[in-house]
This record gives C-alpha cells, sequence and structure tokens, in this order.
C-alpha cells in the first residue's frame, strides 16, 4: 500500500490505475508564470502538491565577484541589473552604503529627487506584479494596461537621466543630474490626473473580479510566525498584519519629512498581498506630489551632488581650472577610495528589505558587497508556501510573493 | 545624521549582550551606529537561540549570512551574520572567523531562513555546514567545480560554454582569453607603489 502497510499479497488484484505514485514535473525555467528564468522540480500527489525544489541560478552572472573587481563608481549600474523592474531602488541601497562609510552628507535636493524616484521605481515595479499576478491566474487585460502606465514612468526616468530601465542616475553623494522644472511639472500633473484614474480602472477591472478572487484568497496564507521565521520583508509581512516598513522603522533619507500610511494585510493570502500593493501605490502617489511640491519650493533649489571627492567638479569650473580637471580624470579613471571599515544599509525596495552589506578596504574598489534580496528568501519559502495547495495554485503563489530573477540569482 | 543617533542605545545592548553571555561574546563594537559582536564557532547556535527568544534582544529575522575571504589569515574566512528585531526595531552583526576546513554549525534549526544562505556560502566559499539539511550548490550551474568568490577563483573562471553546431548541444571548454584579463593597478607611482620594471628583475640577484 501506499503508507507502507504490508500489503498481504494480494498486489496483482489492484489495477494499474490503482498503483498510484507520486508525480515529478518540472515547471519551467521556461513557463510563462515562472517569471523568468526559474525551474521548479514539483512532486505532486494527483493535483496536490506535495514538495517544492526551487532550482536557482539560471541568471546568476557572479554580479559580487565583478564588483570585487571594479570601483565603487563602476559597480552602480550593477544594481540596476539585479530587480530591473525598480532600478532606482536598488541604487540608492548601494550609494547609501558608500554615503555611510564616507560620512557624506547629500545635498537636500538630491535626497528629495532620490524619494520622488525611488516611488516612481516602487509603483513601476507594483503595476508589473499586481498586473502579471492577474496573468498567471487567467486575465489578460491588466498587464495591457499597466504597461501602458509604466511606459508613462519609464518615460520619466528617461527624461531623467536617459535611460528607460537601467537608469544609473544616482550617485555616491546625489544624483546625476538636476530635473528640468518641466519634468517635475509632468510628474506631478500624471500624479493627479491621470494615475488616480488608472487605479480606479484597475480596481474596477480586477479587484472584485469573481476569477480573480477565487484563485487569490485563502491561497499561500502566511501567518506573523512565518514571517519571522522565513525572514519575510516588505509586502510579505506587511500583507500579514505587521506594519513593518524600513521607510517608516528606520526612516533613510528624508522619508521622516513624508505624509503616508503604510497599508496593512489583515489574512496574509495572495489576496490581501495584491490589495497592500494597490494601497502602497496610491501611499506612493501621495509621496510623489509631496516630492514634487518640495522641488518646486525656492527654498530647495540647489546642488544635487555634494561637492567633494566623491564627485566631480561642475562642467564650467574643468574648463578654467587645472585641479578640477585633475579631480575630474582621477575619479573616473582611478575612483575615490572608501576608507576602511564594513556597513549595512537597506531600504525598502517596493519588494522587500533590499540590503548592501559593503567590506571596504581602504582603496578604490570594495573588498566584499555582499547584496541581500528580498527575493532571495520570499522564494526560499516556496516549497513551505505551495504545500498542500494545488498545481494552479503555484503559479498564484509564485505572482504574490513577487520574484525577480535579476535579484534572486544576482 | 542617523547612524550616530543610534549610537548609545546599541552601546547599551552590546553591554548587556556581554554582560548575559560572556562565554559567547568575544568583542563587540559599534561603528556607524551599527553593532558587531564577535562570537565563538562552537556558541554560534546558542547564542542565535539566545538572540531570538531574550526579550531585550528578539532577534526575531534572520537577514543574512555571508563570508568574507582573507586568504593571509589562518582563519581564512569570516562568517557573517545579520539579523533584525521587527518589535524591538534594532540589528545585529555577528561575526565568526573559521578555517578553511572547520565544520560551521548550521542555524536551520533556529531560523529556518538561514538555509539557503547557507546554501549559497557553501556554494562560493566551500565551507561546510554541520547540521544543514539539504547542503547543495545553488547558484552556480549543475556540475559546477571550484567556489567563485573565494580571492584566489579568477574572474574569469575555468570553463566557457558555447552552443557546438556539430555536437548539436552545449559544451564546456576551458576559458580562452584574446587579451589578458584587464586588471588595472590605480597605486600612484608616486605612492609608495613597488614596480619592478621589465628588465629589473635581475638587478637584486647580482648584488
Amino acid at each position: 500500500m501506499m503508507d507502507g502497510t504490508p500489503t498481504k499479497g494480494f498486489d496483482d488484484v489492484e489495477t494499474s490505475e490503482q498503483k498510484i505514485r507520486n508525480f515529478n514535473i518540472n515547471f519551467g525555467p521556461q513557463h510563462p508564470a515562472a517569471h523568468g528564468v526559474l525551474r521548479l522540480v514539483l512532486e505532486l500527489d494527483g493535483e496536490i502538491v506535495e514538495r517544492v525544489d526551487p532550482h536557482i541560478g539560471l541568471l546568476h552572472r557572479g554580479t559580487e565577484k565583478l564588483m570585487e573587481s571594479r570601483t565603487y563608481l563602476q559597480n552602480l549600474p550593477y544594481f540596476d541589473r539585479l530587480d530591473y523592474v525598480g532600478t532606482m531602488n536598488q541604487e540608492h541601497a548601494w550609494v547609501l552604503a558608500i554615503e555611510k562609510l564616507t560620512k557624506v552628507e547629500v545635498p537636500r535636493r538630491a535626497q528629495l529627487i532620490r524619494v520622488l524616484y525611488c516611488e516612481i521605481g516602487r509603483i513601476l515595479n507594483h503595476l508589473l506584479n499586481v498586473t502579471t499576478q492577474a496573468m498567471d491566474v487567467g486575465a489578460l487585460t491588466p498587464p495591457l494596461w499597466g504597461f501602458e502606465e509604466r511606459e508613462k514612468l519609464m518615460i520619466f526616468y528617461e527624461r531623467a537621466c536617459g535611460a528607460r530601465l537601467h537608469a544609473a542616475y544616482f550617485r555616491p553623494g546625489g544624483v546625476h543630474q538636476d530635473l528640468p522644472s518641466k519634468l517635475i511639472d509632468d510628474i506631478a500633473a500624471w500624479a493627479t490626473t491621470d494615475f488616480p484614474k488608472f487605479l480606479e480602472d484597475m480596481n474596477e477591472l480586477v479587484t472584485e473580479n469573481r476569477i480573480f478572487k477565487q484563485r487569490n484568497v485563502d491561497i499561500g496564507i502566511v501567518t506573523e510566525q512565518d514571517c519571522l521565521d522565513h525572514g519575510y520583508s516588505g509586502v510579505m509581512v506587511r500583507g500579514s498584519g505587521l506594519a513593518w516598513d524600513l521607510r517608516r522603522a528606520q526612516p533613510y533619507e528624508c522619508y521622516d519629512e513624508f505624509e503616508f500610511q503604510i497599508p496593512v494585510g489583515k489574512n496574509g493570502d495572495c489576496y490581501d498581498r495584491y490589495l497592500v500593493r494597490m494601497a502602497e501605490m496610491e501611499q506612493s502617489r501621495r509621496i510623489i506630489l509631496q516630492a514634487c511640491e518640495k522641488l518646486k519650493d525656492p527654498a530647495n533649489m540647489g546642488d544635487v551632488l555634494a561637492r567633494g571627492k566623491l564627485t566631480p567638479p561642475p562642467r564650467a569650473e574643468m574648463k578654467t581650472s587645472m585641479e578640477a580637471l585633475i579631480h575630474h580624470f582621477k575619479l573616473y579613471t582611478e575612483g575615490f577610495h572608501v576608507p576602511e571599515g564594513e556597513v549595512y544599509a537597506c531600504v525598502e525596495a517596493p519588494k522587500g528589505e533590499f540590503g548592501v552589506y559593503l567590506v571596504a578596504d581602504g582603496t578604490n574598489r570594495p573588498y566584499r558587497a555582499k547584496i541581500r534580496a528580498p527575493g532571495y528568501l520570499h522564494l526560499q519559502s516556496m516549497d513551505y508556501l505551495c504545500k498542500g495547495h494545488q498545481l494552479a495554485d503555484v503559479s498564484a503563489i509564485l505572482g504574490s510573493i513577487d520574484i525577480v530573477f535579476g535579484e534572486v540569482d544576482r | 545624521m542617523l547612524d550616530e543617533a543610534l549610537t548609545p542605545a546599541m552601546q547599551e545592548l552590546g553591554a548587556y549582550l556581554e554582560a548575559k553571555r560572556s562565554d559567547c561574546v568575544v568583542d563587540w563594537n559599534v561603528t556607524l551606529g551599527e553593532l558587531t559582536v564577535d562570537v565563538t564557532l562552537a556558541n554560534l547556535v546558542g547564542f542565535a537561540d539566545f538572540l531570538k527568544t531574550d526579550e531585550t534582544c528578539r532577534f526575531s529575522t534572520l537577514v543574512d549570512i555571508t563570508a568574507v575571504d582573507y586568504p593571509g589569515r589562518a582563519k581564512r574566512f569570516d562568517v557573517v551574520y545579520h539579523f533584525l528585531s521587527m518589535y524591538r526595531n534594532h540589528r545585529i552583526r555577528l561575526k565568526t572567523a573559521v578555517r578553511e576546513e572547520d565544520m560551521v554549525p548550521s542555524l536551520t534549526g533556529v531560523y529556518p531562513a538561514a538555509d539557503w544562505f547557507e546554501r549559497e556560502v557553501f556554494d562560493m566559499y566551500g565551507l561546510l555546514f554541520s547540521g544543514h539539511p539539504d547542503l547543495r550548490r545553488i547558484l552556480t550551474d549543475y556540475g559546477f567545480r571550484g567556489h567563485p568568490l573565494r580571492k584566489d577563483f579568477p574572474t574569469t573562471g575555468y570553463t566557457e560554454v558555447r552552443y557546438d553546431e556539430e555536437a548539436k548541444r552545449v559544451v564546456y571548454e576551458p576559458v580562452k582569453l584574446v587579451q589578458e584579463y584587464r586588471q588595472f593597478d590605480f597605486m600612484s607611482p608616486w605612492e609608495g607603489a613597488d614596480y619592478v620594471l621589465p628588465g629589473d628583475e635581475k638587478e637584486g640577484e647580482s648584488q
């Protein structure tokens, strides 16, 4: 028998259909709901998932090894390529780590721009996640709508830094360039008129959708204890009712000046995580509006880079000053040196706590940089979350824990 | 800045830990508002369990496990743990130095989240964790050899892959570099860099 009890020689009576054994299937690496290159080895008992073994690393590029042989500034663009959905949030963790070690004070205007673009990044990420989660459970329209809205945001990215995805906009000591005032107006206009309308439409389309609810409510329930055991962060924690947000709990940059709420879920299921993301987009919209308001305030005009050893001299100065020219040359060849020490800097990235553990040895290159990606821990618990669920729920759970392989595999 | 504001509270916590668990804590310090505690390898699990359960600490979440390679040291690796308390809103970093052949006790019993982190450290550094349920490679290729994040592992690796049209499959070959891997030395020649110019190697021998 299946449970191992002696069968007393009646095996021959069982038909071939009765001789059941668990069924192993491969989910991915090329599956539209695998969100990239995930390979899940599923052990199924009928339709019920008994065991999940995620095989990751198919997108492993050795970022941490590469970073050890490049200067601090050259390493910055690698962070865009981690979670390539909300890119500036990762850069933020890297520049915070460097600024913490070098004790550089970032100019106020740069801080505001960082907050503005981190929140745009959050919306970019949540738009992708919410809509593709709907796609994972069978709806095709939401991603089409969502991508149209993401397009507008990527144009805001492009207008600030010239790149739509891999921004490389943040710099240790500030941001690369100031924003044109027209851009700030456009972002504010988008946040006042376009986006609320879009959120409303999205709500109507998905939130009360019968099929969407049937596939998500009571699926993949996460309790408070699970959050702690599995090291969850971000929406995974807030969906289960813990009001934990690094922007509020351990404020970095100038988040403590902004007014926003932290939405929390009640049941900790896939549906609550969806609702939290929807609510967070609304809160991000509020932060964006406040940031635009502050950026237009004459009191907050000024430089966007802390002038000093970490940052290049202004272009005009380089035309006249020899020292400035040498500084510029040295900065972009040798790079700046970071004093010896170790530091852990983290930000509330859209997916959770994104951290960088940086060990500096006083040279122009990091001795060791460890990237702590929230998705790594979330994906780790797939086995725990999926056990006992139906096969079809695997894609719903995977969608709701918000995995991007760039950051999981690094 | 905020880092300095945290220092007194962190110092208090460090003193508390040293008083409570003097058998585990080798050394502790607070830099940039971050508490770092050096612990002995043998007491690691006990100390982690203490951190998790003690009311003052309540380090409920394991944030990260990683290692740092110092090839010059006898105890070559530092294994670094980061913890976070969502209840007390503070962080801590544990460090323990290990030899290459040492077994590190696994934290999976105390923090289930340690599972993949320890697999990653094993994969990248070749450190073995005793008591880990499933210590396989995680990020590198199936059948990969070596431990990439060790300092003596070349950034280019040892093998490269390509699709072979004749064999109709992906083949593994030793890395062939068309030019030398570019590692620039930025040390200023005025600041004590010790260069041996071509032809000058024999100068010392003749004397």
